[in-house]
């Protein structure tokens, strides 16, 4: 053993150059495309640079100005509340409906049949071009779209609903495309989850006589937390960036009124303006928020393994008390 | 004998039960299959159909319009659909290319090589694997135009090299299907360590390799956010900047078989792809997702 080791540490000395060549081309395109933009993004947060017309006004330094003029003035915040209302409406049904089809799928009860082109069908959504199935939404609710035509002709409304100027459907529109497009995606993780579980639980808990309501409760929900805590978690960090649909159906504007524009939509605005000051005081916050969550992912992702057994160590423990099922 | 009738009672009881959840499953499921596929089958219907026939009223078949449609969208010198199908094409057939043949190689740099920095380096990748994009853009810019590299399709494909999330999906693959024996293996035989990636570690990694060029290549296709504030120029243009261009323009005035026919070359592609390969890339989905 002790020889092999020695071998192997002598064998890499030789090829760590290799190691390093290897992962050059990461590192070179990573620190020219990403870190450096990244390190100017922040640094260009702290000038005063814009254009009023033609006329280009600065970069001059203006220390905090820019983050101030952002918190206290801007709509920052108005477009951070938005961004969180339409991520949490289509979030709340994408995780219930994607923690039942995964119990449904799961269900050795069940035995449900086709769950190839069940899974197929749900996921597919998750590919199409968020802008074009924007576009879609777009053409399909608009003032004279189909749906209109649909509800007028079978005499649901008297006249053509529009839609697009009434704040809670457009949110509704954007929040059911972003459930559409991921409660299949969801779905697939929280059934590899649920498979991951220790099967033998559920037959101790079945034999014990849980109902399935408890079942699920006591055993499925606490071993699947650290699932649901990381798609909670990467739900809100892409709810986060939130853009392309919001974008197309509302054309940028965020219509009515701006209650559907997002953070991103609000970068993407003073980034197209050339309002670099501006656009980088969001870009940091968006940035910090973000980083903030993503700890949150990590502690979720190294916790996980820790938990699931302290359960099933509780669990066994339960049912060799019980005395009957021991092993 | 008192336990065995209770539970043949219970027996009773819960196959009904079960009876029951079978079916509300299946009402579920064909409910949710049917919202999945609704938008759509109406953007296929109505690729078919005529302008006035779209706007008179709707029906679930599909009319005779079809290559006129087409024919028409094709031809529109604004928005240059084939130019645009072409780009799309080029960037994200590039992208998918770098991004996995770059990852791979990274992967394999800090899975088979010990080095002085190897565990900084893995914990660094880890880490910026969540900075999200948008973050700096503003910076990308900046680059770009200092580059020259403005209004160009270069600036979509060369970053892919860097792609954080592939390279963890690979290396969480070749933990899985690479042995250390067989790069020893190929040492012995006198291979050079860049052959040896090529030729035996490639073809092992296949599979890793074709789910995220699949991956890849779907997401750069669908990219909008950063080549919308890139390019400029019609012949530049990617599929989704041209969808965001029909959005602005006015509405009402267009022919709406071209709109259709439009977000139809967009999706139906991507769509043909995914049914075709859907095995894979769901599985992919399952083994990637702690990619985020």
């Amino acid at each position: 053993m002790k020889t092999q080791t020695s071998y192997k540490r002598r064998r890499s000395v030789s090829y760590a150059k290799w190691g390093y060549f290897f992962i050059a081309p990461f590192f070179i395109i990573y620190f020219t495309f990403q870190l450096i933009p990244l390190l100017s993004t922040f640094y260009n947060s702290f000038f005063e640079s814009y254009r009023v017309g033609l006329t280009q006004v600065g970069p001059n330094f203006v220390g905090f100005q820019n983050y101030v003029q952002i918190l206290t003035e801007s709509e920052l915040p108005r477009f951070a509340a938005n961004t969180f209302i339409l991520w949490i409406i289509g979030f709340i049904p994408q995780i219930l409906v994607a923690m039942a089809l995964a119990l449904i799928f799961t269900s050795y009860r069940l035995n449900i049949k086709g769950q190839g082109i069940f899974k197929t069908v749900i996921y597919m959504p998750n590919l199409i071009m968020a802008s074009a199935f924007s576009m879609l939404f777009f053409a399909l609710f608009s003032d004279q779209g189909p749906v209109n035509i649909l509800l007028v002709s079978t005499g649901i409304i008297d006249e053509p609903f529009r839609f697009l100027s009434n704040t809670n459907a457009t949110r509704g529109l954007i929040a059911s495309m972003n459930y559409l497009m991921w409660f299949g995606n969801t779905t697939i993780l929280l059934m590899a989850g649920i498979m991951g579980i220790d099967q033998n639980l559920f037959e101790a808990a079945e034999v014990d006589g849980a109902s399935s309501v408890n079942v699920f409760f006591r055993v499925t929900l606490p071993l699947l937390a650290p699932i649901l805590i990381y798609v909670l978690i990467t739900s809100m960090i892409g709810g986060i960036q939130m853009f392309d649909v919001p974008q197309i159906l509302t054309n940028g504007n965020g219509n009515p009124d701006r209650t559907s524009m997002t953070m991103i939509m609000y970068l993407n605005k003073h980034l197209a303006s050339k309002n670099y000051g501006l656009a980088g005081v969001v870009s940091v916050l968006i940035f910090i928020v973000t980083g903030i969550f993503s700890v949150f992912v990590y502690r979720s992702l190294t916790k996980s393994s820790r938990e699931e057994k302290k359960i099933i160590n509780k669990k066994y423990k339960v049912k060799r008390k019980g005395g009957s099922y021991g092993y | 004998m008192d336990t065995r009738v209770k539970s043949s009672e219970f027996g009773a009881g819960y196959r009904s039960k079960i009876a029951l959840g079978k079916t509300l499953s299946y009402i579920l499921l064909i409910f949710l299959l049917i919202l999945c596929i609704f938008p759509f089958y109406i953007l296929i219907i109505n690729a078919t159909r005529l302008n006035a026939e779209i706007q008179s009223g709707f029906t679930l078949l599909p009319g005779r319009a079809l290559t006129y449609n087409f024919k028409n969208l094709f031809s529109n010198e604004n928005l240059m659909i084939l130019r645009a199908l072409w780009n799309s094409i080029f960037v994200s057939g590039s992208t998918a290319l770098l991004t996995t043949y770059f990852s791979a190689m990274t992967a394999y740099g800090i899975y088979a090589y010990n080095f002085k920095m190897k565990g900084f380096v893995f914990t660094f990748i880890m880490v910026i694997m969540m900075v999200p994009v948008q973050v700096s853009t503003l910076g990308f810019i900046k680059l770009i135009t200092e580059m020259g590299l403005m209004d160009t399709l270069l600036p979509l494909i060369i970053p892919a090299i860097a792609a954080p999330g592939v390279f963890f999906f690979m290396i969480q693959y070749m933990r899985s299907v690479l042995p250390h024996a067989i790069i020893e293996a190929a040492r012995i035989d006198g291979s050079n360590e860049f052959r040896t990636f090529n030729t035996i570690v490639i073809p092992i990694i296949k599979p890793a390799l074709a789910v995220q060029a699949i991956f890849s290549f779907v997401a750069s296709w669908n990219n909008f956010f950063v080549p919308a504030l890139i390019i400029n120029s019609k012949e530049k243009k990617t599929i989704p900047i041209v969808i965001a261009q029909l959005r602005s323009a006015d509405y009402m005035k267009f022919d709406l078989g071209q709109v259709y026919a439009m977000i139809a070359v967009a999706i139906i592609p991507v769509l043909i792809c995914y049914l075709l390969l859907s095995k894979y890339i769901i599985r992919g989905v399952t083994l990637g997702s702690v990619k985020g």
